[in-house]
């Protein structure tokens, strides 16, 4: 290989797509290190905090996509302070310096900024593609920003951000020269938006295929975009919610025969059983079907509307579909890849929604099931060993028995039997959150036969230091280790201290780690970022006063080439 | 181990000096042992705990305090949050059933996990196994459900329901409410209200002056409704009478119909100064005569 011309060596790299297999072709040599660099075109950094901007703007100055994530998971359930970090916008500068060839910006759990949005917009030419997933710190007016300035924007999705409310004309600053919008989603905007703008801006993009309006938009408005946009494949519905009475309700029934594409269904925030009849013609086609954001939706209309579905390959529901609506679903929809079952009542008296029962008929009836992510009161052994037998293909396994600490209710024990065989069948197991009654013995499994397993969440579970030691020894591609409300202490923390290179990260909250214990690590592992995350009030006192001994509430533990961050708050200490 | 936590402890705060501490004190161990630390932490000092946990939250103190570290009470001097009788102070260090200095309530041990937020330092490892099923308690982040999912879920809550019928109702249904003489029109969501004294007064509140027929939850004017000083009232037009425009056009007193054939038919609501409405009051007068 070295005796060819870069440009072949280029050419041949052109067909290394994975990040990991170009890494790996980057290490070879100097050569293909230069080459490879210069013709990356995609880059995913999974912690901004890993490596700073500078750095990978300067090794890959041709980049198109550029993919970065922030807050640790545990974010999403508010046990990550809200200033702790995740700033876009250093990465955002960095990018306009350097890499002024830049498409698409992906960023996850991170705080961007009207600014950022803005010099982002004025930065990049070629700008197409932003999405921005769970970030926050930003409002309407950076999107009128991008509106503005991005000609030739193909894509804008924003997907559950936290985006204040700055009026609704940020849509209006879509110029009329702007016909080239593929791809549109605003349904985590809490406010209105210009309902004749959005009208026009439809009208004026004939390649527009996904289109997720936010609860705002009324059934008139969106009888008016349906007039228009009969190539849709993926729609995000809006309210979904109108008198039977008025004009907009049979305007509605008759708009969707039309849509031949839609293969992808969402929104119904308020959606009533007789608007949403109003989808009956196309469920067919349907592969995606979101339902999880509409309670007034209750278990006979949700059957109803599944039995249509028979080609669904993911599908998102309350738990108010029952047992018994699992079981339409098990046995109409045999494509079925991904299911999710959310509660409805997150704070609930433990009314039994859906039960182990549920789960064991959709897992026989739907033999492509390879995710899931499943809300339940309680879960058995025996439940969770049929499941695994009958789906060995999952690649995410996400069970959550909201009373945590809970036992087989049959037999009292606790699931450790049950999720062993969970990871002992599916062999390309690469997701897994664990709930229930959990010893050390569902460790040991873990750590046995959880080969491909690159995250793991588990909270309330374990005996002790022995349970996290299984894991941290045995599960070799391990990336993300998230654990909250567990006897592990220092002892699990120090033994195998060189994994942690090998990983991401990793979470830890409301454990018996020290602080003893995590200036330990910090010695050892000076490539590691030693996290203590401690919103105690009485800091400053604390400080002076803080034995070794004291237990730590919160610590994130993350390796990098970029040494301690200097955008920390006060209640963050790197060690 | 650490300081003494910060515990929610359930309210019995008291004025300092205002009971006899020693008595009311409570001491962790056998009989006949002293508790250590006590010299400056001698004393009550609680904030209140929501009331839903107020009594049982109790005990969860005591077990928790007694789990953690083994022995050593939590408790610290500080100033009354709130001002409690003393009766209720001192019931409250009486622990009920057998529980007290010694004692530990079975099952309890790992309540107290629940009762503070999750996240308290002090929590030793072996409280965290056996959590007990959360009866209200909320622990932070749990479920682990994203916030963006909790907020929207929030705002919808699924109160919606069909009727008996199978008739389809609707999430809202938002009507139009006129006064004589107001400026401006109003409008109501007719399924916020599950009656029509419900409706009332909201209405009432938003124009602050009015009427409607009595009627009881079947709508039914009651024999008392319209009684003789309020036809009175009526007559002489210093009242208000709610009226409303049904499916046909035509305008209809409020309060004939059940509820659910009302919401149904109504597609506005007019407030009706007393003396316009005289046509309408005598036909109800005359019901209530006939029944008289």
């Amino acid at each position: 290989m070295t005796y060819f011309p870069e440009e072949v060596v280029e050419h041949i790299f052109d067909f290394v797509g994975s990040h990991r297999d170009r890494n790996t072709v980057s290490t070879v040599c100097k050569a293909w290190y230069q080459v490879e660099r210069l013709s990356r075109r995609t880059v995913f950094v999974g912690n901004c905090y890993a490596i700073r901007p500078e750095r990978v703007m300067a090794r890959f100055p041709g980049i198109k996509s550029l993919s970065v994530k922030g807050k640790p998971h545990f974010a999403d359930f508010n046990l990550v302070p809200y200033d702790w970090g995740g700033f876009a916008l250093p990465w955002i500068e960095a990018a306009a310096r350097r890499c002024p060839g830049l498409e698409e910006l992906r960023l996850k759990r991170m705080v961007v900024t009207d600014d950022g949005l803005e010099l982002l917009a004025r930065s990049f030419p070629n700008f197409k593609s932003l999405v921005l997933i769970s970030c926050e710190g930003f409002s309407t007016d950076g999107l009128a920003a991008i509106a503005t300035y991005c000609r030739g924007l193909r894509e804008l999705d924003l997907q559950e951000n936290e985006v204040e409310d700055h009026g609704c004309q940020w849509l209006s600053f879509f110029p009329d020269s702007c016909t080239s919008l593929v791809s549109l989603n605003f349904g985590c905007l809490k406010g209105e938006v210009n309902g004749g703008a959005l009208e026009r801006l439809v009208a004026r993009c004939p390649n527009l295929r996904s289109l997720k309006l936010n609860r705002a938009v009324s059934v008139e408005s969106l009888n008016k975009i349906l007039a228009r946009a009969s190539h849709l494949v993926d729609l995000g519905t809006g309210s979904f919610a109108v008198d039977h009475r008025t004009d907009a309700y049979h305007t509605l029934m008759n708009s969707f025969p039309k849509f031949k594409s839609l293969r992808n269904l969402s929104g119904f925030w308020d959606a009533s059983p007789c608007c949403l009849r109003a989808v009956y013609p196309v469920c067919t086609n349907l592969t995606v079907l979101n339902l999880s954001y509409a309670p007034a939706i209750q278990g006979d209309d949700l059957i109803k509307i599944i039995c249509l579905c028979f080609k669904l390959q993911k599908l998102w529901v309350l738990d108010s579909i029952g047992d018994k609506g699992l079981a339409v679903v098990a046995s109409t929809c045999k494509e079925l890849q991904e299911l999710r079952v959310f509660p409805c009542d997150i704070y609930g008296a433990g009314t039994t929604s859906v039960t182990e029962e549920g789960l064991l008929a959709v897992s026989s009836g739907c033999p492509k099931l390879n995710s899931l992510l499943y809300f339940c009161y309680q879960m058995t052994n025996a439940a969770l060993i049929t499941v695994a037998k009958n789906c060995p293909h999952f690649t995410r396994f996400r069970l959550c028995i909201l009373d945590p600490g809970k036992p087989d209710p049959v037999t009292n024990q606790p699931l450790d039997e049950g999720f062993g065989a969970i990871v002992r069948s599916c062999k390309n197991l690469r997701r897994l959150s664990l709930s229930g009654l959990l010893t050390d013995q569902v460790f040991l499994y873990i750590g046995m036969y959880a080969e491909h397993l690159e995250m793991l969440s588990i909270a309330f579970a374990g005996d002790s230091d022995k349970g996290m030691i299984y894991v941290l020894n045995g599960c070799k591609n391990l990336r993300k280790l998230e654990i909250r409300d567990c006897p592990f202490g220092d002892i699990a923390l120090l033994k195998n201290v060189a994994k942690y290179e090998t990983m991401r990260s990793l979470w830890m909250s409301s454990c018996d780690i020290t602080l003893g214990g995590c200036k330990a690590l910090a010695a050892k592992m000076p490539r590691l970022n030693v996290e203590i995350i401690n919103e105690n009030e009485e800091t400053d006192e604390f400080e002076e006063n803080l034995s070794d001994l004291h237990k730590l509430e919160k610590i994130y533990v993350y390796r990098t080439v970029a040494g301690p961050r200097n955008d920390a708050p006060d209640f963050v200490w790197t060690l | 181990m650490s300081p003494p936590p910060e515990h929610d402890y359930t309210g019995g705060a008291v004025e300092d000096g205002a009971l006899n501490l020693k008595e009311t004190e409570l001491r962790l161990g056998l009989p006949g042992s002293e508790s250590p630390d006590r010299d400056d932490k001698v004393g009550l000092t609680l904030e209140l705990l929501s009331p839903k946990s107020f009594v049982s939250g109790a005990k969860r103190v005591f077990c928790d305090a007694i789990d953690a570290g083994g022995g050593k009470w939590g408790f610290s001097a500080g100033e009354a949050g709130s001002e409690v009788e003393n009766g209720k102070g001192s019931v409250l260090f009486t622990p009920k059933g057998e529980g007290s200095a010694g004692g530990k309530p079975p099952g309890l041990g790992r309540a107290g996990n629940d009762a503070a937020a999750s996240g308290q330092a002090a929590n030793s490892g072996k409280s965290h196994r056996e959590v007990a099923p959360a009866a209200k308690a909320q622990v932070v982040g749990w479920p682990p459900i994203r916030s963006y999912r909790k907020n929207t879920m929030a705002t919808n809550p699924p109160k919606y329901k069909e009727d008996a019928d199978g008739k389809p109702g609707l999430g809202c249904l938002y009507v139009k409410v006129s006064m004589e003489g107001a400026p401006y029109l109003r409008k109501v969501d007719l399924k916020t209200y599950k009656d029509y004294r419900e409706l009332s007064s909201a209405l009432e509140k938003m124009f602050s002056c009015f009427t409607i027929g009595q009627c009881n939850s079947q709508g039914i004017p009651s024999r008392d409704g319209l009684s003789e000083s309020r036809l009175m009232d009526l007559l002489n037009g210093s009242e208000y009478v709610l009226t409303y425009e049904d499916k046909d056009g035509d305008w209809m007193l409020v309060g004939d119909v059940p509820w659910e054939m009302f919401t149904d038919s109504c597609k506005r609501l007019r407030i009706m100064k007393g003396s316009d409405a005289i046509g309408l009051a005598p036909r109800a007068m005359e019901k209530c005569k006939s029944r008289n």
